[in-house]
């Protein structure tokens, strides 16, 4: 629990004359939970999209297991390899089956044998609670079913770190703590998370470090108890009051 | 506070099975749609009759002379005996077992690949299929060793047709994808380049393009160095027909969600993998509508063939006419033209829905 898995150091990302980050600095440790949260537009996503370069940034650096990103295809490929991402809208792939869905990077990016990674990749659904729909297509389950193949396919190279963009938002909401349970088992399991979400529930029980981020700004930082108990900044204050009293 | 019952689905009231109701709701709803509707009935009963009398009741089938045939009606005589020149076009007759058999082959490849559909080898068998395919097409319609050479200027009718239509549409389909990504393309140059080729090409009828192939063409060969003639149409169909494709794809690439990118990259997957594996695949299913489309389109163009003295089915047809013996029998040619190109590209154009409805399926977003 010592080493740095993630170092981001003062980061900042422009959308043409829009300061989306401003000089972010985070260090996460390996087997660390962070939860991130904020109001829309506050840059969260934008900070963990940058993680695995689905954004370029201009200024700052981001080191990933020792590896500095930088604009090199090899380089960011290999950091995609050790950095998986669970999106809003799960982008599971329509055209292929759920277990044709989860075997496609072991096979094509990490070259498993096809048998192999089937193998692997029924025990993810037999853990995320759907091993009898893996002949099925993405399209015949319910949204948090989706969700939680979607989660399995992260899972399935076995990464360091596993990034989740709010990836309980376009729920219906009776699904959401399906895929919630799914995430705090995975917690306990000393997998690295980065959740951007508004789950304060989620954050209460397995998160290490809570964020709060506004403007492209970092603002307050600090231990679940402490963060929900004692915001420092009349901001997050704010921001709890409304997001607590729905 | 209030608790309901829960209470039984009942059948829904069905009134579309009274002819009369649903008489009422699509012919005669108003006094407007009612005139309309009393119009297009009177209309169709001043052509259906004369058209049948004509085609059906009055005309000759039996295998007789013009003269014979009467002038009421039309008279299938000349199309019986034209027919062979009308499918084949000056083809040698002895020979016809020859296009007979590429038709079979390809019948019973598609066949074949349908029964695989749950075999192990399924796309190597296929892939194998769809590359010898055209390697055994070629060798039995122009010859080679141990079979008579025919020469392309002898090939001719519905089946130069059907080859050139099906030749460009798939040899342009590869071109096409690629210049639909070089579209698409981050790089500068490629973008330039393809959207110059693509806007060109739209940009000019067909006709001239094969105009292009078989007269400007030969001017950059070296003295001596000929080329088919066939080959060259070919060329210039393909250049066209690939315009037409790169922009359907197009369309297509650009209905695929941002997302489905995104997790393509998260993975890890390399720019040809995430084109081959995740993007064309949906592009494509999405296209297939408008390529049938545009083959359609393309089929239909092949009778501009005869301009550069390829003889289609519509230009053997055209050729017959002038035959002493069936003087004056052009409108039973043309009308056999339009009959025989209205049977395939209907069914190809229904077979496309087909299509269409089985993959939708899988992609209801």
């Amino acid at each position: 629990m010592n080493t740095n898995i993630i170092e981001i150091n003062s980061l900042n990302k422009w959308y043409g004359e829009f300061h989306a980050l401003k000089n972010i600095n985070l260090k996460v440790k390996e087997g660390e939970i962070i939860v991130i949260c904020g109001p829309s537009g506050s840059g969260k996503s934008t900070l963990i999209r940058c993680i695995n370069f689905l954004e370029k940034f201009q200024e700052g650096s981001i080191i990933v297991d020792g590896i500095t990103l930088n604009d090199d295809v090899n380089n960011i490929r290999h950091i995609r390899t050790e950095v998986s991402m669970v999106f809003q809208h799960f982008n599971l792939f329509p055209h292929l089956s759920i277990i044709d869905n989860l075997t496609l990077a072991p096979i094509w990016v990490h070259g498993k044998s096809k048998q192999e990674s089937k193998n692997k990749v029924l025990r993810l659904l037999d853990r995320v609670g759907i091993k009898d729909q893996a002949k099925k297509y993405p399209n015949q389950l319910s949204s948090g079913q989706q969700q939680r193949v979607a989660i399995a396919r992260a899972l399935c190279t076995s990464p360091k770190v596993i990034l989740f963009d709010e990836p309980t938002s376009a729920l219906d909401p009776e699904m959401i703590s399906e895929v919630l349970d799914v995430m705090i088992g995975l917690a306990k399991e000393g997998v690295t998370m980065l959740c951007v979400t508004h789950e304060m529930g989620f954050a209460k029980k397995v998160a290490n470090r809570v964020i709060f981020m506004d403007k492209g700004q970092i603002i307050e930082e600090n231990k679940p108890k402490d963060f929900f108990n004692n915001p420092e900044s009349r901001r997050l204050q704010l921001f709890l009051d409304q997001i607590l009293s729905r | 506070m209030a608790v309901f019952k829960q209470q039984t689905p009942k059948k829904a009231p069905n009134p579309e099975t009274k002819i009369v109701s649903w008489l009422r709701e699509n012919l005669f709803p108003n006094a407007t749609n009612s005139a309309l509707t009393l119009l297009a009935l009177y209309v169709i009963y001043l052509i259906v009759p004369v058209v049948a009398n004509w085609m059906l009741f009055d005309a000759t089938f039996a295998p007789v002379s013009n003269e014979q045939c009467g002038i009421k009606g039309a008279c299938w005589s000349y199309i019986f005996e034209k027919l062979d020149l009308f499918i084949y076009g000056f083809y040698p007759p002895e020979i016809y077992w020859r296009p007979q058999w590429v038709l079979i082959l390809a019948l019973s490849f598609v066949w074949i690949a349908k029964l695989l559909k749950q075999h192990k080898y399924k796309t190597k068998i296929t892939i194998t299929l769809i590359i010898i395919y055209p390697i055994i097409s070629f060798f039995l319609l122009y010859g080679g060793p141990g079979l008579e050479i025919v020469e392309t200027y002898k090939w001719g009718g519905l089946m130069l047709t059907i080859i050139v239509a099906t030749v460009g549409v798939i040899a342009s389909f590869p071109i096409g994808v690629l210049l639909a990504l070089g579209r698409q393309s981050k790089m500068p140059i490629i973008r330039f380049l393809s959207i110059i080729y693509i806007e060109f090409i739209r940009g000019v009828p067909l006709i001239t393009i094969l105009f292009m192939a078989s007269v400007i063409l030969p001017l950059f060969f070296k003295e001596g160095m000929d080329m088919d003639k066939l080959l060259r149409a070919l060329i210039g169909i393909t250049m066209f027909q690939s315009a037409y494709i790169a922009e359907v794809i197009r369309g297509g690439l650009q209905a695929i969600p941002r997302g489905q990118y995104e997790a393509a990259d998260a993975m890890g997957l390399n720019f040809i993998q995430k084109i081959v594996l995740i993007i064309l695949p949906q592009a494509l299913k999405i296209s297939i509508p408008n390529i049938v489309g545009s083959f359609i389109a393309l089929f239909k163009d092949t009778t501009l063939l005869l301009i550069i003295g390829l003889f289609d089915i519509l230009s053997m047809v055209h050729l017959t006419t002038s035959d002493e013996k069936w003087l004056g029998r052009s409108t039973e040619g043309y009308v056999f033209v339009m009959v025989v190109m209205w049977i395939i590209l209907y069914s190809i154009s229904h077979y496309s829905k087909v299509l269409e409805l089985r993959y939708s399926t899988e992609h209801k977003n």
